[in-house]
């Protein structure tokens, strides 16, 4: 499997980046782990003609957790989030998230900036940035700007970044109370049949907050406002919960693929779901 | 197109230098110009882990990564971890405990199986089963490539014990 030929960039600061992207619009992509871009490359399903490889750009590959939020630089690993104890005492949700992406070889080199920026619904980390209510930074000719999680995603491989833009960084509001990444997959490797990001606070019984988002159950990650706000002011019981699945379904729209029919696939997303929030409020 | 890029790397501690077009996967790289055939191509689409070499310390699928983005790395083959006089541990168990049956999965199987126990000398079962879940054998001998892990660990901690 030989990719078709391509003239390849490894610029050494982001003004280089900016500048082949505007030389070559959308002929040029950029890669960071590449591994996603590399597999549709070798099957030719992507064509690029300029291929701009990240790796010496630098300052993309920080963690830090601050007071409020945690800041995740494009070119962090899933391995790196893994291996981060810091990070997993602030937010462990995204190391159980890591742990379920892929597998060990595709996890030190796959990055969370290529796993948001790429827009595959398959992709895990969308959703879970949905639950958490982050934002990306992208970076263009015009300057720096912030998108919600919750405002990327368009359709299938298409977001809110720009052809000239590059997504350097994710920053994410310090979570709180119990929480749940759950993922039902075929096989290692993977991707979901259904998965399901939850995040529940809960004071004196009662659940003041709730946030739910489902993986590659549409052809975006689909944050289900309604399904949070049915477990709000509720004890987390079975009717609760029973409402949270019901409001989650009216907001996913599966398709027919070799994972399963439709309906089978909503079967799942119910049963994911519901384990998600009864592991997120065992720990709330 | 005639773009070749220089690039140098190292393989199993010897400088390589050469010209190569960015297309070209590092796993052929390895097996057709250099003539390091240890790693296969087994399912080449990221699955199956029988092409994976250690790069800068990381287990890595070498169908899917360029050979120019390893400008400068160190890479490691299953060439460079012991040969048929210097067996190392992981190769010594992996042939006591039957921890192959066909081969073609052994070499990508070892190769991992060196970095998991760096990383963790005393892996369980499920962390072995967890730590190789990206290699594949199509022959299904699980049962004895765990042992063999198990036993590799046993023998380099004593190894390891004794030398202190």
């Amino acid at each position: 499997m030989i990719p078709a030929a391509f003239e390849y960039y490894r610029p050494t600061d982001m003004a280089g980046v900016l500048s082949i992207l505007a030389e070559h619009g959308d002929d040029a992509r950029v890669m960071a782990g590449g591994h996603s871009l590399i597999p549709m490359m070798k099957l030719r399903m992507a064509d690029v003609p300029h291929l701009i490889d990240l790796q010496d750009v630098g300052g993309m590959s920080d963690i830090t957790v601050g007071a409020d939020s945690i800041t995740i630089g494009a070119m962090v690993t899933q391995h790196d989030i893994i291996d981060n104890a810091e990070l997993t005492a602030a937010a462990p949700i995204l190391r159980e998230a890591a742990l379920q992406i892929a597998d060990p070889q595709v996890r030190y080199i796959g990055t969370v900036g290529g796993n948001v920026a790429n827009g595959d619904p398959g992709n895990d980390m969308p959703g879970l940035m949905q639950c958490l209510n982050a934002s990306f930074t992208v970076v263009g000719p015009d300057g720096t700007r912030e998108v919600a999680a919750r405002e990327f995603y368009e359709a299938a491989y298409m977001t809110a970044r720009e052809d000239d833009e590059v997504l350097t960084q994710v920053t994410i509001p310090l979570p709180a109370g119990g929480y749940a990444y759950e993922k039902q997959k075929r096989k290692i490797g993977d991707y979901a049949t259904a998965a399901a990001a939850v995040q529940i606070v809960k004071e004196g019984g009662s659940c003041v907050s709730a946030s739910i988002a489902m993986t590659n159950l549409s052809d975006t990650p689909v944050y289900s406002d309604a399904a949070g706000a049915a477990l709000v002011g509720t004890a987390v019981d079975d009717a609760a919960i029973n409402a949270a699945i019901a409001a989650m379904l009216g907001d996913i729209d599966p398709t027919e693929d070799n994972r399963g029919p439709v309906a089978f696939k909503k079967h799942v997303a119910g049963v994911i779901l519901r384990r998600a929030i009864a592991r997120a409020r065992s720990r709330a | 197109m005639s773009n070749k890029k220089h690039i140098t790397l190292s393989v199993n501690g010897k400088t390589e230098e050469f010209l190569a077009e960015p297309r070209e996967l590092l796993i052929y790289t390895l097996r057709e110009r250099l003539n390091i055939t240890g790693p296969h191509i087994g399912c080449e689409t990221s699955h199956c882990g029988a092409c994976t070499v250690t790069i800068d310390g990381k287990s890595v699928k070498s169908c899917t990564m360029f050979a120019v983005q390893a400008e400068g790395a160190e890479i490691t083959t299953i060439e460079g971890i012991g040969g048929p006089d210097d067996l190392h541990p992981l190769q010594e168990a992996f042939k006591e405990h039957h921890g192959l049956q066909c081969g073609y999965c052994t070499p990508g199987m070892i190769t991992r199986a060196t970095k998991l126990l760096e990383e963790n000398p005393n892996p369980t079962e499920e962390e072995i089963r967890f730590g190789m879940a990206g290699n594949i054998c199509r022959c299904t001998g699980y049962q004895n490539i765990v042992k063999s892990i198990q036993a590799a660990a046993t023998e380099m901690n004593a190894a390891k014990e004794a030398a202190e």
